[in-house]
């Protein structure tokens, strides 16, 4: 059983709000980069998988060479192979563009059975990577995975959470699955972990080394989407006024007042 | 040509976001001289394909059958792509919710169409082009997404646009869609479906989201909450530090690994206001915070605020909505 978990490297959470804008299209975003923290929840469930049913983990993830970082995170965590796919071919790749590079880049391990990916990422947001890499793939996708049922050599049964309920759903491996914060609790890297992400190698693959990657299907020229006008949202001006009041009741039936008054309510 | 909106429903209980998106849809096609068609799946009371007609659809695409009566995604954006060839859709719109999303995602890939994501905002350029506009960056910037080449479609998020009125009297037409499924719609199979515990409204539907975090101190510190909610007709939300707790089930969890609403109203109860939480909340119009500590970030978002004791505040603010709306 092999079990492949996609990452990206994004900007730290704490340090989203800082991103300017101009500084969206280029490479240096100048603030602190991180695992993408959705992609925590694939790693933990890859090394849980494998601690119950055995096989092997490789991290992939396409980017600079500075996204060797989220790599590093992996390995740290357990993560035991990792592939780093970089090369100026992919720069402005749109989502179905990386999803191709992806899934070549999948298809050339030696074998592949259970393909792990966050939800989404905290910069991009769309969220259309993993649904684009089992189509590249053509093999099933589940989103929104939110437990691990059942795992065999042929199929796997998981849960998934739609909005108005939760399905037991099986599909047969390989097969991609884009889970959601609810399936587990991801690990912190211990100190054996960090030396050993520290110590490994990390050869970045060019697109010529991917066989059967056709270097027309990702980058900026194939991509069908632009992302324009890109800015701040507009601040939110607001001054909060504290409504005092010698008791709960007095303050809020002002409050009740004020939002009548502003015709929220 | 058409516009084509997916119109995602409970079993013929269609969801509100549908509906924004026919009225979105209605005023798109009508600036591009076009008709709008609706795509209805597996619903068997007909009750969504009428909706879609009453809310402004022209034509509603329906995909019955046994292999719909449950959510597959790889069934679902099948009929989505043959809608699309169906309907020649030059703008196509399915609502940003979970199901929904993967179906848009799938069918898009196999179709090789731009989808913009998530998006918040739809207009036009002078040449009838989609604009979507999107937050990205986890809502601290946002872009306005164009497309290379036709179709052009988009996921948007509820309570993007307006409900549209409903017309009882409009009238449509409905047809059946021809679908060819592949083998691989075959593999996913729905062994089995937990309906969740039913709630007036969802978080993301709601126009008034009443949030609790670390200050509720436990499952029972939201009955306060849930009454408050009750009365106003609104949903109960939460940081992820109460959903990490385990107070609350994790779909009220709003914020950057949650939920992102836009409400009318949103009254943050013993939330302190980090900026992940921030991330999903601050495109409420109004603002309300209570909270014990008068220094707590999240009375920089706020237009109003109350210094105090949640535990006697909300309880105080429910008596006086009741007393004041005769609720």
């Amino acid at each position: 059983m092999k079990y492949v978990v996609c990452v990206k490297l994004t900007p730290d959470t704490e340090e989203l709000g800082e991103v300017r804008a101009e500084d969206v299209a280029g490479t240096d975003l100048g603030v602190t980069m991180a695992l993408n923290p959705w992609d925590e929840f694939a790693i933990e469930e890859a090394l849980t998988l494998q601690e119950n049913h055995g096989g092997d983990t490789v991290a992939i993830t396409l980017g600079s060479d500075e996204s060797v970082e989220a790599l590093k995170r992996a390995v740290a965590m357990g993560i035991e192979e990792t592939m780093l796919l970089s090369d100026p071919a992919f720069e402005g790749s749109d989502a179905w563009g990386v999803a191709y590079a992806l899934a070549r880049a999948i298809e050339s391990l030696d074998s592949y059975d259970l393909i792990l990916t966050g939800r989404q990422s905290v910069d991009g947001n769309s969220g259309l990577v993993p649904a684009g890499l089992a189509v590249k793939l053509g093999v099933p996708f589940v989103s929104q995975v939110a437990k691990v049922l059942e795992l065999s050599e042929s199929n796997v049964t998981v849960l998934r959470a739609l909005e108005d309920g939760i399905q037991t759903v099986r599909v047969p491996l390989p097969a991609v699955l884009a889970v959601s914060k609810e399936i587990n609790e991801p690990r912190y890297p211990n100190f054996m972990g960090i030396r050993k992400a520290s110590r490994a190698q990390y050869l970045a693959t060019a697109a010529a080394d991917v066989p059967r990657l056709d270097v027309g299907q990702v980058g900026a020229a194939s991509a069908l989407l632009d992302w324009t006008d890109v800015r701040k949202p507009p601040a939110r001006v607001t001054t909060c006024e504290l409504i005092s009041g010698a008791t709960a009741v007095e303050q809020t039936a002002e409050l009740v007042e004020r939002l009548i008054a502003d015709k929220v309510i | 040509m058409s516009i084509l909106v997916y119109t995602d429903h409970t079993e013929g209980r269609v969801r509100p976001v549908s509906l924004e998106l026919v009225g979105q849809g209605r005023a798109l096609a009508d600036t591009l001289g076009l008709p709008l068609t609706a795509l209805v799946i597996g619903d068997a009371s007909g009750n969504a394909a009428a909706q879609a007609i009453a809310h402004g659809a022209d034509h509603v695409w329906v995909a019955p059958g046994a292999a719909f009566t449950t959510f597959r995604a790889q069934a679902y954006a099948e009929a989505l792509q043959a809608a699309i060839a169906a309907a020649e859709a030059r703008i196509v719109l399915v609502p940003a919710v979970a199901g929904a999303r993967d179906v848009a995602a799938l069918a898009a890939c196999a179709l090789n169409i731009g989808l913009a994501a998530d998006c918040t905002n739809l207009s036009l350029d002078d040449a009838g082009n989609l604009l979507a506009e999107r937050p990205i960056y986890s809502g601290n910037i946002v872009t306005t997404v164009t497309f290379r080449s036709r179709p052009q479609m988009a996921t948007v998020r509820p309570r993007s646009f307006a409900l549209p009125e409903r017309d009882p009297a409009r009238t449509g037409e409905i047809s059946e869609l021809t679908i060819n499924l592949s083998p691989l719609t075959d593999c996913e199979e729905v062994l089995a479906f937990a309906a969740a515990q039913t709630e007036a409204v969802s978080v993301d539907n709601a126009s008034i989201v009443i949030a609790g975090g670390r200050g509720v101190k436990g499952p029972e510190g939201f009955a306060p909450l849930y009454e408050l909610a009750q009365v106003l007709g609104g949903a109960v939300g939460a940081s992820r530090a109460a959903v990490d707790a385990g107070w609350i089930p994790y779909p009220h969890q709003v914020g950057q690994t949650g939920k992102t609403v836009r409400p009318d109203l949103y009254i943050a109860c013993g939330i302190s206001g980090a900026i992940q939480h921030l991330a999903g909340m601050t495109n409420a119009r109004t603002i309300v915070v209570i909270n014990k500590d008068k220094d707590a970030p999240i009375f920089k978002v706020a237009q109003y605020g109350i210094v105090g004791d949640l535990f006697e505040i909300v309880p105080a603010l429910t008596e006086a909505f009741r007393a004041r709306l005769d609720r």
